[in-house]
């Protein structure tokens, strides 16, 4: 995909987004009530119709060509960046469904150990030391010297015997 | 005059003691680690700790949390220069520079600049807390809504012709910004607004920080994913080195920078005694003023000391502003004094006009140590720096899942809900994209974070004034700032009409 | 270092698997419930408020007598008048950690947003730990007002330019208001403001004219002479103003309160219910607690079990009434 047709894309969907938020804000009064000013959806429609004229003048710079982007017909994410930032924001994805599932002490290591093994070619030792000490100085940090528990999933269980250590 | 001195010897009495003394250390050390941290912030910090304080007197947990929030105002400027995301929205303003220096390998000189603005700030309006509190108390008295929306926009007004060239991508950015704040409650109808898909994780709002950290850390580290793949794996996120050397030239280069400090420190200082402004508005005014004033504002937005230096001066000198409203009147300037306030009450202490008088050795107590936990912040801030320099040489591939996982966590600290995870992932990818085509993103954080500030006071004030704009100009306060709102607005239409009028003549000429 | 840690951890979860099944063995056998992992204590307001600062003060109490094996960490969920945190609470039904803190929108906000599917019924009972009052308070500029005789005859004269400020459309000083608007045929204009101290202060600046405050968050610009309290919706006059009358002396039969109630989640365990009720009893007989309820003139006697139950169903019968006369829902 060229840079000039990402951009003609990303112009449509949220010139569609923008209608979106339009749509949505109405269901709040978006006029002017009389001795009281905007009503609740009058300054979330405005600005979004605001979002509407302005995806209107980008799309038209796009017509003419006007800016750089619009004239770039360069490769938009060559496929060797699309592999590494599609696999990060991916793994990113997957962490965060799993702390869901199996929780932060859970899915952390596995991302760490992910991405120090796989995408920075690091050597065992180090990954494996740091999937595991980072989740640790984790848990002492947020949630024995802060007190902020984070989720845990199904692991929640294992962790009642550790909590009479510390408090 | 003579009055007050004795009172402070007094207060410094009390702040030497050895367990208050202790308590400042332990402090600033804890604050700095907390606001450093993106997501946590002085807030965070002040919320989270304050159950410890009922192990010392009064006096002494004061201390300690005053302690706190100032070194969590320090470490704020260390995620954003070091990692370029704001850990909190007062320090949103000194990522603007700060980031773009770290990225020209001179982090060392942007942290340096951000201890010593933040020390200069803390000091001067130190000074100011103590000579003028009692009248400057009465102006936040009268401060209504109507005050607050010119507040408002005149730092919107400050931030004119920040943003990329494209003017539609930026004022798409803006309004994009400004829609996503309103998400949540209308607090004027009592009406639940733009819950999407009905999923209550909306109900709370969008938290500026999940738009910060979505932007600024996840779709700023793809960013760098990238340039790390062109650079074929060997990228750093910055090569800066600590000598004695770099640190006198740094500092000798901050001299000019007094203007920048002296500026951000007056202005945070009065801005952060405004109820509900707090430190934010006035970071960023700074920053805008600074470039306003700037003999060369083009340097702005790519590394320009003047640009780290002002809004750090002035966020922290509206963090002691915001504690004289608090204290005066027990009304919270921000919401970390909120916390305070609220911290003061459990100890017994009622905070109020009444306050300065019936418990003067607590008030001169915590005035004395806000000097000696500025001296104290300033001097561990710049102890540590060469320690943030080393972690910044570490492989961007050992670096980057570190960043990721205090980005998780951090979108997640707030609010404690994975929703707002969710949420901050999605503005990354999309932030990404989006920076790839030259959308500028800056706009839309400073709207989310300024948004529901503005639109409660606009409402609010028309409201009150059944519905008509007079009410912001038939009253002295917010008619004054209200005109230097739209002089600023347009000042730069003046100046192309200026220029373009300055520049026929020589065409004619040539 | 790594290494160290990493046998540390692993022990520690083998150990801890082990410890946590002979663990609820044990617990079970022995009776007494007690919590197994830092309990969640959510707020239905955001950080800094009234509500906020009370629950605050109860982990305190709490931390510093050392009275629960886990830390009580506080959660604001203050999203939709609470809808967030009742929805929150509704999801953690048969949870044993979560306690939530309550105010008055535990009956409105069901009541309002009926798609919610909260019945608040299901939700499990601990402890009323006070009941909150309300007055309607001026300037003391306003050397004009002493009563509410010379209230009503100012606010009918300035009608509806006549600005009472509150916290929230449809919230607890929304239904006073109209209570007053409608008892003294009276067409104030109510301006909804961000939480209780914020009002407060508009009306101590003469942004607003008037308000219908809790005492504590009045309380020191009370003190510092800049405004005063005509009369109260409480059934006998509040120690601390002596000199304003109730509204039932005025010939106004109404009274007011704002609970102040821990509330567990839906289903929680009898044990887990009892073991919280021990806890906050605990906590209201603490001198912290009981002066923190004197100096904010709090009042209501704790109350919990059924009888919170019984006074939860009146409640919510009563605001849906007062919700109905002032057409925020249909009957």
């Amino acid at each position: 995909m060229t840079v000039r047709m990402a951009e003609l894309c990303m112009a449509v969907t949220m010139t569609i987004f923008s209608v979106y938020l339009m749509y949505k804000s109405a269901e709040l009064p978006i006029g002017w009530i009389e001795g009281e000013g905007p009503g609740g959806g009058f300054w979330p429609f405005w600005l979004a119709a605001v979002m509407l004229l302005s995806c209107g003048g980008i799309l038209f710079n796009w017509v003419k060509r006007k800016t750089a982007v619009a004239a770039s017909e360069e490769t938009y994410i060559e496929r060797g960046v699309m592999w590494d930032v599609g696999l990060v924001a991916g793994s990113l994805i997957i962490t965060v469904a799993l702390f869901h599932w199996i929780g932060v002490y859970g899915a952390l290591p596995l991302f760490l150990l992910f991405y120090l093994k796989f995408m920075g070619r690091h050597g065992w030792p180090l990954s494996v030391g740091l999937a595991i000490t980072i989740p640790v100085v984790t848990f002492l940090f947020f949630e024995i010297m802060l007190k902020i528990t984070l989720p845990k999933g199904i692991t929640e269980e294992l962790f009642y015997p550790i909590y009479p250590l510390f408090f | 005059m003579m009055e007050i001195i004795s009172l402070l010897a007094g207060g410094f009495a009390v702040a030497f003691e050895p367990l208050n003394l202790m308590l400042v250390i332990i402090g600033c050390t804890l604050g700095l680690f907390i606001g450093a941290m993106p997501g946590l912030g002085s807030v965070n910090g002040v919320a989270i700790l304050l159950p410890l304080t009922f192990l010392v007197p009064p006096t002494g947990a004061i201390i300690f949390l005053a302690a706190i929030y100032y070194g969590a105002m320090y470490g704020g400027a260390i995620s954003s220069i070091m990692l370029g995301i704001p850990g909190a929205s007062t320090a949103v303003a000194t990522t603007f520079d700060g980031r773009p220096l770290a990225k020209q390998g001179m982090a060392d000189k942007a942290l340096t600049a951000a201890a010593v603005a933040s020390f200069v700030g803390g000091t001067i309006s130190v000074l100011l807390f103590t000579f003028f509190a009692p009248p400057l108390a009465h102006v936040a008295l009268v401060f209504g809504a109507p005050e607050e929306f010119a507040l408002m926009l005149l730092a919107f007004a400050t931030f004119v012709g920040l943003g990329g060239d494209d003017i539609w991508k930026t004022i798409f950015s803006i309004c994009i910004g400004l829609v996503l704040s309103a998400v949540g409650l209308d607090i004027i109808s009592g009406e639940p607004r733009l819950i999407f898909a009905d999923i209550t994780g909306f109900m709370h709002g969008i938290n500026f920080l999940v738009l910060a950290i979505g932007i600024y850390g996840i779709g700023e580290m793809l960013w760098t994913v990238e340039e790390n793949h062109k650079a074929g794996g060997r990228s750093m996120l910055s090569e800066a080195t600590v000598t004695v050397k770099r640190t006198i030239a740094n500092l000798r280069e901050l001299l000019g920078a007094w203007k920048a400090m002296a500026m951000g420190s007056f202005l945070g200082y009065f801005v952060g005694i405004l109820p509900a402004a707090g430190a934010t508005p006035g970071s960023l005014m700074a920053y805008g003023i600074a470039k306003q004033i700037s003999k060369e504002p083009d340097k702005f937005g790519e590394g320009a000391i003047d640009g780290v230096a002002a809004p750090e001066a002035a966020n922290n000198a509206a963090s002691t502003g915001s504690m004289l409203p608090m204290l005066t009147l027990g009304i919270p300037g921000s919401p970390t004094t909120a916390i305070l306030l609220g911290g003061m009450v459990i100890w017994g202490l009622e905070p109020g006009p009444l306050l300065f008088t019936q418990h003067a050795d607590f008030v001169w107590g915590l005035i004395a140590s806000l000097y000696v936990a500025n001296f104290f912040a300033v001097v561990i801030n710049v102890a540590f720096i060469p320690v943030f320099i080393a972690v910044l040489k570490m492989p961007f591939t050992i670096l980057a899942p570190i960043i990721f996982v205090l980005c998780l966590i951090g979108g997640y600290a707030p609010t404690k809900d994975l929703h707002d995870v969710w949420l901050m992932i999605i503005f990354g990818i999309v932030g990404y994209l989006m920076r790839k085509l030259d959308y500028p993103l800056a706009p839309a954080v400073l709207a989310i974070v300024l948004g529901p500030l503005a639109e409660p006071a606009l409402r609010q004030s028309l409201l009150i004034g059944d519905g008509s704009f007079n009410i912001f100009f038939s009253r002295p306060y917010s008619a004054s700032i209200m005109t230097a709102a739209l002089v600023l607005m347009f000042l730069p239409v003046f100046k192309l009409i200026y220029d373009k009028m300055k520049k026929k003549p020589q065409a004619a000429e040539g | 270092m790594g290494i160290t840690k990493r046998a540390i951890l692993g022990l520690t979860c083998a150990f801890g698997m082990s410890a946590a099944l002979a663990g609820s063995a044990l617990a079970d056998a022995h009776g007494g419930w007690k919590p197994k992992k830092p309990v969640e204590f959510v707020v239905m307001a955001g950080k800094g408020g009234g509500a906020d600062k009370a629950v605050r003060l109860m982990q305190a109490i709490i931390a510093e007598d050392k009275l629960a094996p886990v830390p009580i960490t506080p959660v604001n969920k203050p999203g939709g008048s609470g809808a967030e945190a009742l929805v929150y609470m509704k999801g953690k039904n048969g949870d044993n950690h979560t306690i939530m803190f309550t105010l008055n929108s535990f009956y409105t906000t069901p009541l309002r947003q009926k798609a919610l599917g909260v019945d608040i019924t299901t939700f499990t009972p601990v402890m009323r730990m006070a009941e909150d009052t309300f007055c309607l308070w001026v300037n003391s500029d306003r050397k004009d007002i002493n009563s509410v005789d010379d209230f009503v005859k100012e606010a009918k004269a300035a009608g509806n330019k006549w600005i009472m400020a509150g916290t929230g459309k449809n919230s607890e000083d929304n239904l006073l208001t109209d209570f007053l608007n409608t008892a003294y045929g009276l067409d104030m204009k109510y301006v909804p403001y961000k939480g209780g101290g914020k009002v407060a202060k508009e009306l101590a600046g003469n942004n607003a004219n008037s308000t219908v405050n809790n005492p504590s968050e009045q309380l020191g610009f009370y003190e510092a002479g800049k405004t005063k309290p005509l009369a109260c919706f409480t059934p006998e006059r509040i120690s601390l103003f002596k000199d304003a009358p109730t509204f039932k002396e005025l010939g106004k039969d109404f009274v007011y309160f704002m609970q102040r109630t821990v509330v567990g989640a839906p289903g929680m365990n009898g044990d887990a219910a009892k073991y919280y009720n021990e806890l906050f009893t605990k906590v209201f007989n603490s001198e912290k607690w009981q002066t923190y309820r004197k100096k904010k003139a709090l009042v209501g006697p704790a109350l919990a079990g059924d009888a919170l139950m019984d006074y939860w169903k009146k409640e919510r019968d009563i605001h849906k009434k007062m919700l109905i006369d002032m057409g925020a829902i249909k009957g």
